[in-house]
């Protein structure tokens, strides 16, 4: 299962990547969107993964009593989720924002503009 | 202590909103402060010539080992006492030179700024505040050197002297951390027990190195001299206290602060020597070509800062003594001649030695101060220099190898000096006083007062050498070695010393006479201009200019997806070729999940949605199969033990659905921009970094991971944080700072679209 | 979107998902859950009223704007953070209330950092949606 998903963050990389050459502003935002998430992927899974053990001591143990899957990768990644809300909700208004004012989403039309004035 | 070094500071911060005041008359009050310092610290006086030593210690980053700790010893007493001293003549002085400037409040603020940093050097015990204090000296100096900064020169001259002894800085801070981790203290005051280990440690050349790359560059030693002469141009007050007296000789404090530590090697003996003996031959020499005043005090400054570094570089307690002895000569003749330069600046408009005569007629006292500070620089007894003069010789003398060269360069160093000192000091006062002269002015008493208290002080501690014996003889003390019953004396009897010493004085008094600077020999010596180092620094700099400017044309072009495709090409380049060379593709299969059905129906999931994302011309299915992707990205977090990532991420992904929904109506429809072929390179890029990176990840999963904070934290969620779910312990509790951290940016994205979407542009809305 | 059906629901939905949300907050030290993943799921709760009835119910709702939740978070947790040092222990230990209580378990600083960050992320989230909704 570990190539498949391998294989499956390589793509979401190479699909980011892809969207981020574009000229659209639009996909720029996707292109990055899709590069967070292949690169909580990427962490989660180098982190080694395994089924049906939550990091989670059960009952009334005090330490764990069997393996458990590693809380490291996964509090790394729950952080990485929120902020990257954050920076996608500021990333999308910043767009709304420079479409409004120079009325394009063309990134190579925004630098002519910028080198106008 | 601490308040010493602080008094200064915040005057200069009171100078921010009371500048107003101290612009006016009322200027020459701030003089109070170096005043008051110096009384303090000549109360030191009588306890450290005993041989006390006087710490203080503050806490500042414990965790790092960085402590304000401020001593007190013979060393820091003879800094601290010109610091002071000459800093409280400089500040009198200024409120007259400086009369009426619309920025004297400014100046006042960094002079007393530079005050305060090189007293927190000379007083630091500790690397770190050494550094950070000697960096305030350089960032003060640049701004006192760039004073007149209407003027391109200056700022021009500035800007050099930051970069050279920024530099310094840097190297500085290099040394201090190499020798702090070797000796396993930054404590100066600590390392001097560990100095065979450092001795010893294969670092130790490295550490050498640094700490002279420091001490040359802010003593402008040769190749680096080249700020010093530029740095003329700040006002005269600031060439007297920064460039003659005090900042430049911050390295040579370095280098004797460090000698009982680093010092007593072959390679940190032999360098001293070298350095030393080039720097003060050299610039002796050129002093000869200069007709400004201020030029020929320049270049003799350089050529006695090598002087000193000659004498550090001999080691000997002999030698050590001679160049305590030696600070204080230069610091007392040097500051004379710059002051008396200063005023003859003011009041005649020039500094041209060629026309410069006669001038006793105009200013007695001035002359008078000159004449005294010209005779002791020449080592004329009964002068404080004529002491100083024969102790170096004496030191000298004693070296084992090769004396008679060393005699021979300190020789011609000391004759070319008296031609210097004579030249600047009695020259412009002697002969017939020229027409254009004969209406000057007699300059206040605040002017002239300065320069002759200076220069009686040097004649005094000549003829009553007991009185300069414990402020200098602590100093050797203090870098460990012993004197005896050592005394200063002016006779020694007939020896060789004093044979050199009247061959210097009358040499040099025939080389005064023959020899007149001249435009002439001005010139001669600006043909080889080109071979300076700061010709070749400069040339140097205008090619780095060039080339940055090329590289900058090139890589900042402007274009989004450029910088993003080098920099993947690059990657591509590096791990591909650093994985086709170490890579080993053995990964056992047998650790590995098995693949089930319902895996394989996300995963399938995922890559449709991956291909709708790039391939759809249709904003909505874009941001549906977004939708899509993150959940199924749940869905993998639900299989393999994350719940709490699972919830996130399933929170999340509505959120930015409805977001996308709400904001991307009013965005235009995709375009086709690019054409075929540029689309075609851009999926080959970025499928070959696909490709990379999920090599990498295989590789990644073939070797074996260290679990050990993973480990700790489970063992410890319950026992030490009363948790059992130990994401959640992580965040709270064992990363509580970083979450704290991450919820403060949280909340700055969150004002920062609050403010981008309620406040509008003004700008925008007039178009 | 605003039907009667949706209307309805999400005034009924709005507590029981408040209350959830809660619940997801306490339950963070010991099952999964915490103040990042009950922050979200109060402000879904938030959003799905918006939809249903319109912004300006839900803002008569809230009373407050919800950016000021911002600052007492940061507050909350930072208090939290500093509250060892005044027992001169350093910045971030945890501490913990000696016994226990009925419905939460044990109570400690972690808590109240805790409840810190469910504010923050409540008041992050609603203000970055709100705003949008509102200008557009």
């Amino acid at each position: 299962m570990e190539i498949v998903l391998a294989i499956m963050i390589g793509f979401l990389y190479a699909a980011g990547i892809y969207m981020i050459l574009r000229r659209s502003l639009v996909k720029l935002i996707l292109g990055i969107i899709i590069l967070g998430n292949g690169a909580n992927l990427l962490i989660f899974l180098l982190g080694r993964i395994s089924k049906g053990r939550p990091p989670i001591i059960a009952g009334d143990l005090k330490v764990f009593a069997e393996a458990y899957a590693d809380p490291i990768p996964q509090a790394l990644i729950l952080t990485a989720i929120v902020i990257s809300f954050g920076l996608q909700s500021f990333a999308i208004i910043l767009i709304k924002r420079v479409y409004k004012v120079v009325k394009t989403d063309d990134l190579d039309e925004m630098n002519a503009i910028d080198q106008d004035s | 202590m601490l308040i010493a070094v602080l008094l200064g500071f915040v005057f200069s911060l009171l100078l921010v909103v009371a500048g107003k005041f101290f612009r006016g008359k009322p200027a020459i009050l701030s003089a109070i402060i170096p005043l008051s310092l110096f009384v303090y610290f000549s109360g030191f006086i009588n306890e450290v010539s005993g041989g006390g030593v006087i710490r203080q210690s503050f806490k500042w980053v414990p965790s790092f080992g960085v402590n304000l700790g401020f001593t007190l010893d013979g060393l820091s007493l003879l800094f601290s006492l010109m610091i002071t001293g000459i800093g409280f003549l400089v500040f009198v002085y200024t409120s007259t030179y400086l009369k009426g400037h619309e920025y004297l409040d400014r100046f006042y603020g960094y002079l007393s700024m530079f005050m305060a940093s090189m007293l927190g050097l000379v007083l630091s015990d500790n690397m770190i505040s050494l550094f950070v204090f000697w960096e305030l000296t350089s960032i003060s100096s640049f701004f006192l050197i760039g004073f007149n900064n209407k003027s391109e020169a200056s700022r021009k001259s500035a800007i050099t002297a930051l970069a050279v002894t920024g530099l310094g800085g840097m190297s500085l801070l290099a040394g201090a951390l190499i020798l702090g981790s070797v000796g396993g203290t930054y404590t100066i005051s600590e390392l001097l027990n560990s100095n065979q280990v450092i001795a010893d440690s294969p670092y130790y050349i490295p550490i050498v190195i640094f700490m002279f790359g420091a001490a040359f560059t802010k003593s402008a030693q040769f190749p680096f001299h080249f700020w010093l002469p530029g740095s003329m141009l700040a006002p005269t007050p600031v060439s007297t206290y920064l460039h003659s007296a005090t900042m430049v000789k911050a390295g040579i404090y370095l280098l004797m602060r460090f000698t009982p530590i680093l010092g007593n090697t072959e390679f940190w003996n032999s360098t001293l020597l070298i350095v030393g003996a080039i720097t003060m031959v050299y610039a002796a020499i050129h002093a000869l070509f200069r007709k400004d005043l201020k030029g020929i005090l320049a270049y003799s400054t350089i050529s006695a800062l090598g002087i000193l570094v000659f004498l550090i570089g001999q080691g000997t307690e002999k030698a050590l003594l001679a160049a305590a002895l030696f600070i204080v000569v230069h610091a007392l003749y040097k500051a004379t001649l710059f002051l008396v330069t200063g005023i003859i600046d003011l009041q005649t408009q020039t500094r041209d030695v060629t026309v410069l005569r006669g001038l006793r007629k105009v200013m007695l006292p001035v002359a008078i101060a000159g004449f005294l500070a010209a005779i002791s620089s020449a080592g004329i007894p009964p002068t404080v220099g004529f002491l100083g003069k024969e102790l170096t010789y004496e030191s000298t003398l004693a070296l084992i190898s090769m004396p008679v060269l060393w005699i021979a360069l300190i020789l011609i160093t000391k004759i070319l000096l008296l031609y210097a000192g004579f030249v600047a000091g009695i020259s412009p006062f002697v002969g017939k006083l020229p027409e254009q002269f004969a209406n000057t002015k007699k300059p206040g008493m605040l002017l002239w007062l300065p320069p002759m208290i200076l220069a009686v002080t040097g004649i005094g501690f000549g003829i009553f050498p007991a009185l300069v014996e414990p402020i200098v003889f602590p100093v050797v003390t203090a870098m460990g070695e012993s004197l005896g019953n050592e005394h200063l004396k002016l006779w020694h009897g007939f020896n060789t010393v004093l044979w050199l010493s009247i061959a210097t004085i009358a040499i040099g008094t025939v080389l005064y006479f023959i020899l007149k600077p001249s435009q002439k020999l001005v010139e001669s010596a600006e043909r080889f201009e080109f071979l300076s180092p700061k010709a070749l620094t400069t040339v140097g700099w205008a090619y780095f200019n060039k080339v940055s400017s090329l590289w900058t044309r090139i890589f900042q072009n402007g274009y989004l997806r450029n910088y993003v495709s080098t920099i993947v090409v690059f990657l591509i380049g590096l791990a591909g070729y650093s994985l086709y060379q170490t890579a080993k593709f053995d990964l056992d299969l047998s650790t590995l999940n098995e693949i089930t059905l319902y895996e394989m129906a996300v995963v399938a999931m995922m890559f449709s949605s991956i291909f709708f994302v790039v391939f759809t011309k249709s904003r909505l299915t874009a941001v549906a199969s977004m939708g899509v992707m993150g959940l199924s990205i749940c869905l993998l977090f639900v299989f393999y033990s994350a719940p709490d990532l699972a919830m996130t991420q399933f929170s999340i992904d509505t959120l930015t659905v409805i977001l996308f929904v709400l904001v991307l109506y009013r965005l235009p429809r995709y375009l086709k921009l690019s054409d075929y072929r540029t689309r075609i390179k851009d999926g080959i890029i970025s499928l070959a970094f696909g490709s990379i990176i999920t090599v990498l990840i295989l590789e990644v999963l073939a070797s074996p991971v260290d679990k050990t904070i993973s480990k700790y934290y489970a063992e410890n969620a319950y026992v030490l944080a009363k948790g059992k779910n130990v994401v959640n312990v992580i965040l709270v509790d064992f990363r509580g700072s970083d979450t704290f951290m991450e919820i403060s940016v949280l909340a700055i994205a969150a004002i920062g679209v609050y403010a981008l979407l309620k406040l509008h542009l003004k700008e925008t809305d007039q178009h | 979107m605003r039907t009667i059906i949706l209307k309805t629901a999400s005034s009924y939905l709005l507590p029981v998902l408040l209350i959830f949300s809660v619940f997801i907050l306490l339950r963070g030290h010991y099952l999964p859950g915490g103040g990042f993943v009950g922050g979200l799921i109060a402000s879904m709760a938030y959003v799905l009223h918006a939809f249903a009835n319109g912004l300006s119910d839900t803002k008569n709702l809230l009373r407050f704007h919800p950016g000021f939740l911002m600052p007492i978070g940061l507050a909350l947790a930072f208090v939290s953070g500093m509250a060892p040092l005044f027992l001169d222990l350093p910045f971030m230990t945890g501490l913990w209330y000696p016994g226990e209580i009925p419905v939460l378990g044990s109570i400690g600083s972690a808590l109240f950092f805790d409840i810190g960050v469910y504010l923050v992320v409540v008041g992050v989230t609603l203000t970055i949606i709100f705003t949008i909704v509102d200008t557009i």
